[in-house]
C-alpha cells in the first residue's frame, strides 16, 4: 500500500502526527509519497490541472507491476477498503489458477468460481446466478 | 537507494524508466508525462517512477519497481488535512 498526494513529505509528516495518527494506532504504516509537481498523477491519469490536485484515483498492481484494476472517484467521496480487498483476493486466486478459474460478481474466498470453455458457454446459468455471491 | 539530503525546495515524484505507451503523434513530444496523454490500462505495466515519500517517522526515496513480487495498491487523493 502505498498513498500518493500532491502534499510533501513534510505535510505528510505533520498530517501524520497531528490527525493520522489518532485515528489508527501507530500512524499510517505505509509509504505517504510526494507528488508535488503532479507528475504521477498526470501518468496515471488522475490529476486534475484546473484543481492542481490528484483525484481520489485506485490503482491495484499485481507481482509483475500489471495493473490488474484502477477506480477514480470525484473528491466528495470516500472508498471502500473491503472492496479493495475483496478484488485483491480475487486478482489473486486467479493467478493461482492461472486463469483457469475465474470469479463472478460479488464474489467472495470460499464462494463459486467458474471455469471459463466450450461447455461453459451459454451455461453459465446453470451453475451460477445473482445471490449465489 | 542513496538518501537524498533532506532539502528546503519542494521535492517532487517523476516517472522513471519507459514511457507508457502514447500516440504516434506526440512522439516528437518531450515531457510527454506533463501534457497528460497518459494511456494506462489494466492488463498493461504500470508507468513506474521515483518520489520523496513519509514512511514511519523517516524520509525515503520511494521506486514502485523495488515492489515488483508484491501486490501494490496505489492510492491518490487530493490532499493531506482535507475531509474525506
Amino acid at each position: 500500500m502505498m498513498s500518493v498526494s500532491v502534499d510533501t513529505q513534510f505535510v505528510h509528516k505533520i498530517w501524520n502526527e497531528t490527525e493520522l495518527s489518532k485515528m489508527v494506532e501507530g500512524g499510517v504504516p505505509f509509504p505517504m509519497i510526494a507528488d508535488a509537481a503532479g507528475h504521477l498523477g498526470a501518468v496515471y491519469g488522475v490529476y486534475d490541472d484546473e484543481a492542481g490536485v490528484d483525484v481520489r484515483g485506485r490503482f491495484i498492481i499485481d507481482p509483475d507491476g500489471i495493473i490488474q484494476a484502477m477506480e477514480v472517484l470525484t473528491p466528495p467521496v470516500g472508498r471502500k477498503v473491503e472492496e479493495s480487498i475483496r478484488q485483491i483476493k480475487a486478482f489473486q486466486h486467479v493467478r493461482e489458477t492461472e486463469g483457469a478459474e475465474v470469479t463472478p460478481s460479488g464474489w467472495e474466498p470460499g464462494k463459486k468460481v467458474l471455469k471459463p470453455g466450450p461447455d461453459l458457454v451459454g451455461r453459465v446459468w446453470e451453475v451460477w446466478k445473482p445471490g449465489d455471491e | 537507494m542513496a538518501e537524498k539530503a533532506i532539502g528546503c525546495a519542494r521535492p517532487t515524484g517523476s516517472v522513471v524508466g519507459e514511457e507508457p505507451a502514447q500516440e504516434a503523434s506526440s512522439q516528437g513530444q518531450k515531457k510527454e508525462e506533463e501534457v497528460a496523454v497518459s494511456k494506462i490500462m489494466v492488463g498493461r505495466k504500470a508507468p513506474d517512477f521515483a518520489a520523496p515519500a513519509y514512511h514511519q517517522g523517516e524520509f525515503k526515496q520511494v521506486k514502485l519497481s523495488d515492489f515488483l513480487g508484491k501486490w501494490i495498491v496505489l492510492c491518490f487523493y487530493p490532499g493531506d488535512f482535507t475531509f474525506v
